[in-house]
């Protein structure tokens, strides 16, 4: 951190509009050689496309960008990275099908004799990967590795390259802590080697700890730049959602804990799918929030997919409403009132190039069949109250939904299930990737659902999000449901649950 | 949407412009025994096949399909009916033989329909085995004669008029047709839901694999249509040679009428623009004489040229002052 050299990054009032959204708005933004540097702002702040524009993904309509002191205008990522600028994505992009050497070299390989010297690019994936201290075979196909190694491949291709600045959006979204460290470790050489790193994270506390200055953007607009000592939790936070912090502690207040007793809404009865969960029996009650705990690849996902019928389960039966319920598919699990949000959001949720009012409306119209659409004046409706209710930003319904932040991608999705009124709102990672006050609202809004009497299955890796919200926790591990616990447990009991070696017998609520 | 239909317009305007430069007489209209003849309206009705065939493709585009077969289901339809009618001169007998070969060609969209959406095989692939096997199922039917018809009502599908030529009429009235069906209910949007993210549409509950089943057979009914046009105008059904190529036409359409091939968005009013294109193009070929030798490289040549200023990029490139619109 050398404010006393200039800046490698500088860019100017920088300005870009997409149909519809003002993404940014006379931003400035300047990044120094050996610092880490935070850009911090809720979903729709337009950190994303700020990077975006610095990479040469977009091309900003007015404003400049300065890199070390000459001014540049990237019309790709490719020359962007030719002239120093490597960018690690929340989704790795890379060539899965393709061994690990291969994507790290991918498009700059040694070559002899005019083909590719096989040899020399494993030997120079393996001193990239030394480099940053990981230790995995170059000659394996990537996709064999779990996600937290593909994104450290991701970084050695980065820095494969001689790198001056180093952007990283959002890569610790699926690691743990361990991984996360070891991220970290990596950061802080490539830095002391002085490399410009841009860091964007929704976690604080990693923030605070690997950041020497941030800039903090709301809405588009440039709010401001602090050194990381100089401006502490309360302040940054009051400084991204533009409004003081006791909104959201009253937030947190409200998603108070009570244990439901009413009618079972959901049974399953040894519902399970080889390869995927053991047979296991859960009862979902109207009106409740069970969470689901785990660890990635712990199961979680698949148990939601079984009583959504997006997998079919090869042993057991669901019951719902005391009557076994067949399900051929996700059709027959939505006519009975489950709804599912994936979480993957991309491919598996939203359609990206229909508008904001296609996708609210498409779970509804799907269940009418195509031949009754759903009338103009009820379908303004709705786009209206949800917009509204989740506060959904741009608040326009011909928007396309792929110009849209993440967060307010997740709230489309979650508005396209609450339009169908479901008695089951399974939510999967509803939470992942986007800010604290969208993740409040998410949050306060099952509190309210449970309320009404809807029955919310909240999966999440974050395990004091589950503690916090569900009525009951289900632990999973290994693919096996291994207890469930009473709300009012401690993050410490789940850990214990998971962490402990003989599965325990379960723990009745 | 009226910016994506611009370029199309524009090209299409400045063809007939050309034919008009060459043949001065080329708009003129003249009605003779009630019907209205003219080089317009031959474009309309040479590219009538075409048209219906791109319509079908439009909307297995949509999905993030492709139909490679429709040229030889037109083959089929064709050889089908004129078979069944042999030397009959009965209206009844050409209505039964059009109805046969049109069943028969709802379920050659079955099988392509079966292929994508039951098997999970690319649709190119798939459609490229009844491409290629379907001319040799006309073949068969035909016994590889070429077998002429002597039947006026039959006649009537592909040269009759009513003051238009009536396969003009047929082509607009299904173009008409779909248009309403998939917009005035939700089956466009539903469509393009599929198109954009199949695994997201499942999930959401939309019926994906029935919305592609159906644009398969409704693909092959089209093509079946038209190649009953083909065959009806020269009163002859020819295995090897009707509807020959025509996919490849039908495509140009829709991807000149800015349908994207990637799937999602489609605009049915663009593909009859491409699909005018395309015959007006045809036709021009003979109008101002281009040699036969260099016939393939000028549709070339035009085609790229179309597609070079619908590229938001070449346009770019070309034009001088840069996002002076915006």
């Amino acid at each position: 951190m050398t404010e006393s050299s200039p800046p490698i990054v500088e860019m100017r009032g920088i300005s870009l509009a997409f149909p519809g959204v003002k993404a940014l708005q006379d931003v400035d933004f300047r990044l120094f050689p050996g610092e880490v540097h935070a850009l911090m702002g809720e979903n729709g702040a337009g950190k994303s496309t700020l990077i975006k524009t610095l990479t040469g993904v977009h091309t900003p309509d007015s404003g400049s960008v300065l890199l070390a002191g000459e001014s540049v205008a990237f019309s790709s990522p490719g020359q962007a990275q030719q002239a120093g600028i490597s960018t690690v994505y929340q989704e790795v992009n890379l060539c899965a099908n393709l061994t690990v050497a291969e994507n790290i070299l991918l498009g700059r390989e040694p070559r002899k004799f005019g083909g590719i010297d096989f040899p020399a690019m494993r030997a120079r994936a393996a001193e990239v990967l030394a480099r940053i201290g990981v230790h995995i075979d170059p000659a394996s196909v990537l996709e064999t590795h779990p996600i937290a190694v593909q994104q450290l491949v991701a970084i050695a291709r980065a820095i494969a390259v001689d790198c001056r600045v180093l952007v990283l959006d959002e890569p610790t979204s699926s690691l743990d802590a361990g991984e996360v460290a070891e991220l970290f470790r990596i950061m802080r050489v490539l830095r002391d080697e002085g490399v410009a790193i841009l860091f964007v994270s929704h976690f604080l506390d990693q923030v605070y700890e690997i950041a020497d200055r941030m800039t903090v953007l709301r809405n588009g607009t440039l709010v401001g730049e602090h050194l990381t000592k100089d401006l502490d939790r309360r302040a940054l936070i009051s400084a991204m959602i533009g409004r003081e912090l006791g909104a959201l502690e009253a937030i947190e207040d409200a998603s108070e804990r009570h244990s439901v007793s009413g009618p079972v809404l959901v049974r399953a009865e040894g519902l399970g799918r080889r390869g995927a969960i053991a047979p296991f029996d859960l009862d979902i009650r109207a009106g409740e929030v069970v969470g689901l705990a785990g660890l990635l690849g712990s199961g979680r996902t698949e148990l939601a997919r079984l009583l959504f019928g997006a997998d079919k389960a090869d042993s057991g039966r669901l019951i719902v409403d005391g009557t076994p319920l067949h399900l051929r598919g996700p059709r027959s699990a939505i006519a009975a009132g489950i709804a599912f949000c994936s979480e993957d959001r991309k491919g598996e949720g939203l359609v990206a190039d229909l508008s904001i009012r296609d996708n609210l409306v498409l779970a509804m119209q799907a269940a009418r069949g195509w031949s009754r659409p759903v009338p103009r004046k009820l379908k303004d409706q709705l786009v209206e109250k949800y917009l509204a209710a989740l506060d959904i930003r741009p608040a326009n319904p011909d928007a396309l939904v792929r110009t849209l932040s993440g967060g307010n991608q997740q709230k489309v999705l979650l508005a396209r299930w609450l339009v169908t009124e479901p008695r089951l709102l399974i939510l999967d990672e509803p939470t992942r990737g986007i800010d604290i006050g969208a993740k409040a609202q998410i949050q306060q809004l099952v509190t309210t659902l449970a309320a009404e009497g809807t029955a919310v299955l909240f999966i999440s890796a974050e395990m004091e999000e589950v503690v916090r919200i569900a009525d009951r926790i289900v632990v999973l591990r290994d693919r096996h449901k291994i207890a469930e616990l009473d709300g009012g447990s401690t993050i410490d009991q789940v850990v214990e649950l998971i962490a402990g070696d003989p599965v325990p017998e379960e723990v009745a609520s | 949407m009226k910016n994506r239909l611009l370029w199309p317009g524009i090209a299409l305007v400045a063809l007939l412009l050309l034919n008009l430069v060459v043949t001065p007489s080329f708009f003129a209209l003249r009605i003779q025994d009630g019907h209205l003849y003219g080089g317009l309206v031959d474009v309309l009705k040479n590219g009538a096949p075409t048209l219906l065939i791109a319509i079908g493709m439009t909307l297995v585009i949509a999905t993030r399909g492709i139909d490679l077969s429709v040229g030889a289901v037109a083959a089929i339809a064709a050889a089908v009916t004129c078979v069944h009618i042999g030397t009959s001169p009965d209206i009844g007998t050409a209505l039964v033989g059009m109805a046969i070969a049109l069943v028969l060609c709802a379920a050659l969209g079955l099988w392509n329909g079966f292929l994508v959406a039951g098997l999970g095989i690319q649709p190119i692939i798939a459609t490229l085995v009844l491409m290629t096997a379907g001319r040799g199922i006309a073949m068969l039917v035909t016994e590889g004669q070429i077998i002429t018809v002597n039947n006026d009502a039959y006649r009537q599908v592909g040269a009759g008029f009513v003051v238009l030529p009536i396969s003009i009429l047929i082509s607009l009235a299904v173009l008409g047709l779909v248009a309403l069906a998939t917009r005035k209910t939700a089956l466009g949007m539903l469509i393009e839901a599929v198109g954009v993210n199949p695994e997201a549409s499942r999930l959401a509950g939309v019926r994906a694999r029935t919305i592609i089943w159906t644009v398969y057979v409704f693909a092959a009914v089209c093509a079946g249509i038209a190649g009953l046009m083909i065959s009806s105008n020269v009163s002859a059904a020819d295995a090897n040679s009707n509807g020959l190529w025509i996919e490849m036409d039908a495509i140009l359409a829709v991807v000149i009428g800015g349908t994207s091939l990637a799937g999602g968005r489609y605009s049915l009013a663009g593909t009859l623009l491409g699909a005018m294109i395309i015959q007006t193009l045809t036709t021009t070929v003979y109008t101002i004489g281009v040699a036969t030798e260099v016939t393939l490289v000028f549709k070339a040549v035009v085609v790229i040229t179309v597609c070079l200023i619908q590229s938001p990029k070449a346009r770019a490139a070309l034009s001088f002052r840069k996002v002076a619109v915006s």
